[in-house]
């Protein structure tokens, strides 16, 4: 596939943020909502979730016998199991089955043709079914009536879940207003469902064959789960009497126990609700009496001497009337199987959930999110198998990694992760570009092929950042230059309409070098202060600080030796909150360190380049090993580069150093929590009168990590009542605001977060990207908390 | 099971909008009878001591179960925690008699609401084990939002009842 150019890109998603972008996201956002209440009120879901994750991991990787085992199982119950290898396969064994059968049985309804009632299937979008069997003169008819809207509108699912999220009531009646030309024109949601129910009801009268997918497939029994609330799988399956299951390879469970924590955990994170409407578990053929509807006068159960002899209960057999085939479909997923990165994708079991959390989606949809069928973040990981990279490459830079997916997804999928590899592989298989000399001599060597410029500029901003800091300020003054901005558009693709990171001449390093480095900070740490209350307080305080710690941890903490991670927004940019971080753990009596320390790779990982990323991390662990070994504590600034040490690291770096780095290092707010908790006094810091209220935008990987809290917790224990944001990210993630074709959308995101803290008089943000984003949409300083609350405060 | 169970499972179903009664298996009939819109199809109930209402027709044709306004089902077990009963799908027809109609009454022993889904797993392994392997869990209403907003009443039934046979 083509690659769109930045300027069709930015086209294409401006045109999905107008067109689409509205319905989606009124959906999208309550179905997170919802959700974010339903995870709240269950009390087991942690349980749920590593249950859930456990069983899919040992399925998968006994994939081969639970097909034997489902082979035998189905068969044992009188239908067939046909493995497909690929899309053509899997039509082909389709269309022959509704061929015999129609020629066996004679066509059903009115028509000539055989016709096929559908229940919502994204395994027979991918492998366009609809389409293969209209060409052997078949008719389908889709019953779901989201699936059923787009065949009407001859559109494509635009979510996993709710495929027709993105038209609106209005367009759907004015859609069927003219397509069905009713006496009294549609209006109301309850008109359209009930002209839907009356109609697509007919067709699945008169079907001659049902075709469903299947949420989950019990291995040992044979048994198809289907999870629906509307009703119509249950109708297309029971109402034929022949009834087609197709369904990934992957849906395989083992047994019927296993199946308990899916069905409890699906629909809260697909949709909120408890559970759904129906969950249908059918080990057909069923013993349910098929129904014929051109024979009205015939008894639903086949004979004439009435049901109540019928002992109820299965017989074993089913109704003999029953045909059933399940048809599992590899399509590429054995080989995703063999692929220890793309393997994850595997345990999904497409309730959407990742999808309604992320930001970008919210915007603009599944339809920004390319691929041909699957949409969404792990869409990249679904596309990327069974319809090849390019098909996931497009738009995989949506995924800007902010990783709320992550506590969303009930299976645990790193999906960030696989966007991570797939952008890497990607980046692999390109042509070189003809400006590469542009950002030669940033491209480490272990990035071979045809990098894109604007990837490798903004997976190497730390070589960019000590450069244009040591070149402070001309650079920065060069930097909103037009014609440079222009240059920049053009070759890294950064808009211009974007303000820049502004480079201090004096990093945060060299800042603290200059006033003494380490002795000076040891001094600083121990110096009674008058507002700690006075000399008797202070003089015990320095002498607790220079005891070691006791074990029951009052004043443990204060004798900590810390070393603060100068990361490059933090070294370059912003470095008045480093200077912030630096005094206020000093108030708080500990002394700090501000080595020169390697990058964390996160700037790389953002645009796929893993060989950097593990170069940088194995850089970072050695320069900090001695301190680790001697005991000191890692504090970062930048959640993102937290996240990169907390999350990411397990895939670079040895599984005992990944263990060090994440037991010894901390969030700055965490760390000062942790401090206050042990007995450090909050009164050598600014703190507020009680009540004061802040608005606090937390950052999408602090909270995944679970940061948010210990910062609100500080913020109230300094006398500040703060409230947090609900958007889920700012939509500045890395460097995907700068990008030219991101530009809107970023904006878009941005909007959402801006119109819910403007009010406040204070805000707040954890993330240099969440910071930057709101004072350029609040036109006002938005800083660190560290900042507010560092001795002298932000405001003096 | 304990009354705090069943008072759960009334819970449960009111925020559902799916109203339950309590009532001896002696007044059952007249009960069904009561709510029952006519006309009204059903699966005969396997509970000793009740009998579908004359009203209701048992082993109903096509057109009989297209055109019924009720479908009267017995239902293997009910689960408190989420207000689910269990449809099996039986010969007789108590799957599409709890599909096709706008109202679904279904009748439920006392002795077989279970707390929580995991009694409801464990149940149903039990009729799997006795080759009841075809079983619908239906949670209220059949829903929708597709067409813009949430309505009632899709492809399943619009309108659903809940007896529970005390003294069963
Ligand atoms: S990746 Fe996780 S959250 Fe996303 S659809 Fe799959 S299971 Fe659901």
């Amino acid at each position: 596939m083509a690659q769109r150019t930045r300027s069709q890109q930015a086209d294409r998603i401006r045109n999905l943020l107008e067109t689409e972008g509205e319905a989606i996201h009124s959906h999208a956002s309550a179905s997170n909502a919802r959700r974010y209440e339903t995870y709240g009120a269950t009390d087991d879901l942690e349980a749920l979730r590593t249950d859930a994750r456990s069983i899919k991991e040992d399925a998968i990787g006994r994939l081969p016998d639970l097909i034997d085992t489902v082979r035998e199982a189905v068969e044992a119950n009188g239908g067939t199991v046909y493995v497909a290898d690929d899309a053509a396969d899997a039509n082909a064994y389709v269309s022959e089955v509704v061929r015999t059968g129609t020629e066996e049985n004679g066509i059903a309804g009115d028509g000539e043709t055989p016709s096929v009632v559908k229940s919502k299937s994204m395994t027979t979008e991918e492998i366009d079914l609809n389409d293969a069997l209209e060409t052997e003169g078949i008719d389908v008819t889709e019953t779901d009536l989201g699936e059923w809207v787009l065949q009407v509108a001859d559109d494509t699912p635009s979510h996993i879940v709710g495929p027709a999220m993105h038209i609106s009531r209005p367009e759907i009646a004015e859609l069927f207003n003219e397509r069905f030309e009713p006496d009294e024109p549609f209006e109301t949601a309850e008109e359209l469902t009930r002209f839907a129910r009356d109609h697509l009801g007919e067709h699945i009268r008169e079907a001659d064959v049902g075709i469903t997918g299947a949420n989950f497939v019990v291995a040992d029994s044979g048994t198809i789960t289907l999870i629906t609330n509307e009703g119509n799988a249950r109708k297309c399956a029971v109402t034929p009497d022949t009834h087609v299951a197709i369904a990934g390879v992957e849906k395989l469970i083992p047994t019927l126990s296993d199946l308990e924590p899916f069905v409890d955990i699906i629909a809260k994170s697909a949709t909120g609700q408890p559970i759904s409407q129906y969950v249908t578990m059918l080990s057909p053929p069923t013993d349910s009496p098929t129904l014929d509807f051109d024979r009205p006068d015939d008894p639903i159960t086949g004979d004439g001497d009435g049901a109540a002899d019928v002992p109820s209960g299965a017989d074993g057999t089913g109704d003999p009337d029953r045909d059933f085939h399940l048809v599992l479909l590899d399509n590429g997923r054995m080989d995703m199987r063999e692929d220890d990165q793309l393997r994850e994708t595997l345990y999904c079991i497409r309730c959407g959930a990742c999808s309604n959390s992320c930001a970008n989606f919210q915007s603009v949809g599944g339809h920004g999110f390319g691929g041909e069928t699957y949409s969404g973040g792990i869409a990249t990981g679904w596309e990327a198998g069974v319809h090849g990279q390019e098909s996931a490459a497009e738009f995989n830079d949506l995924c800007t990694g902010c990783s709320r997916c992550v506590d969303a997804c009930p299976v645990k999928i790193d999906i960030p992760w696989i966007n991570t590899v797939v952008r890497d592989r990607v980046n692999r298989s390109g042509e070189s570009e003809s400006y590469d000399f542009l950002v030669d001599g940033l491209t480490p060597d272990l990035e071979e092929g045809g990098l894109d410029p604007g990837k490798r500029f903004f997976g190497n901003i730390g070589t960019v950042a000590k450069v244009a800091s040591a070149t402070a300020p001309v650079s920065n003054w060069l930097a909103d230059a037009g014609p440079v901005r222009a240059a920049l558009e053009h070759t890294l693709g950064i808009d211009r309409r974007r303000d820049l990171p502004s480079f201090q001449r004096e990093s945060l390093v060299d800042w603290f070098e200059g006033r003494g480095g380490e002795a000076t900070s040891k001094k600083r740490a121990a110096e009674p202060r008058a507002q700690r209350g006075g000399v008797e307080a202070s003089s015990k305080r320095v002498e607790r600080a220079g005891s070691r710690a006791d074990a029951d941890g009052d004043g443990a903490a204060l004798d900590r030796e810390i070393v603060l991670y100068p990361d490059v927004y933090t070294n370059y940019v912003d470095v008045d909150r480093g200077k912030a971080a630096v005094r206020t753990l000093e108030a708080l009596g500990v002394p700090v360190r501000v080595p020169d320390l390697p990058e964390s790779g996160r700037a790389a990982l953002s645009q796929g380049m893993i060989a950097t990323a593990d170069r940088q991390a194995s850089e970072l662990y050695a320069a900090l090993a001695e301190d680790l070994d001697a005991g000191r504590d890692v504090v970062v600034i930048e959640p993102s580069d937290l996240a990169a040490v907390h999350r990411e690291y397990e895939r670079l770096l040895p599984e005992g150093s990944v263990e060090r780095l994440r037991a010894n290092s901390y969030e700055i707010c965490e760390y000062v929590y942790g401090l206050l908790e042990n007995g450090a006094d909050p009164e050598t810091l600014s703190t507020g009168d009680g009540a004061e209220p802040v608005a606090y935008h937390s950052h999408c990987q602090q909270r995944t990590l679970d940061l948010e809290a210990p910062t609100v917790a500080v913020l109230e224990r300094c006398g500040y009542a703060p409230e947090t944001s609900s958007a889920e990210c700012c939509g500045m993630a890395g460097s995907f605001g700068y990008k030219r074709e991101y530009y809107e959308l970023s904006m878009d995101v941005g909007e959402r977060l801006a119109s819910e803290v403007e009010g406040a008089e204070t805000v707040v943000a954890s993330g240099t990207s969440c910071g930057d984003q709101l004072e350029t949409l609040l036109e006002r300083e938005v800083p660190h908390p560290i900042e507010l609350l560092a001795p002298g405060g932000y405001r003096a | 099971m304990t009354v705090d169970t069943v008072g759960r499972f009334e819970r449960a179903l009111e925020g559902l909008d799916v109203g339950l009664e309590r009532v001896p298996a002696a007044e059952a009939t007249d009960r069904i009878e009561t709510i029952v819109q006519e006309p009204a199809v059903g699966a005969p109930l396997p509970f000793e001591g009740v009998a579908l209402p004359g009203s209701v027709t048992t082993a109903p044709t096509n057109r009989e179960l297209e055109a019924a306004e009720t479908g009267v089902t017995p239902v293997g077990f009910a689960i408190a925690e989420y207000g689910t009963v269990a449809v099996e799908s039986t010969a007789d027809g108590a799957e599409p008699i709890s599909l096709y109609p706008e109202r679904h009454v279904a009748v439920v022993a006392e002795s077989d609401v279970v707390p929580d889904i995991s009694a409801g797993f464990d149940r149903l392994a039990d009729g799997f084990a006795d080759g009841r392997d075809s079983v619908v869990f239906a949670t209220g209403r059949s829903a929708t939002a597709d067409m813009g907003d949430l309505v009632h009443g899709v492809h399943g039934p619009g309108d659903v009842h809940v007896i529970v046979l005390e003294d069963r």
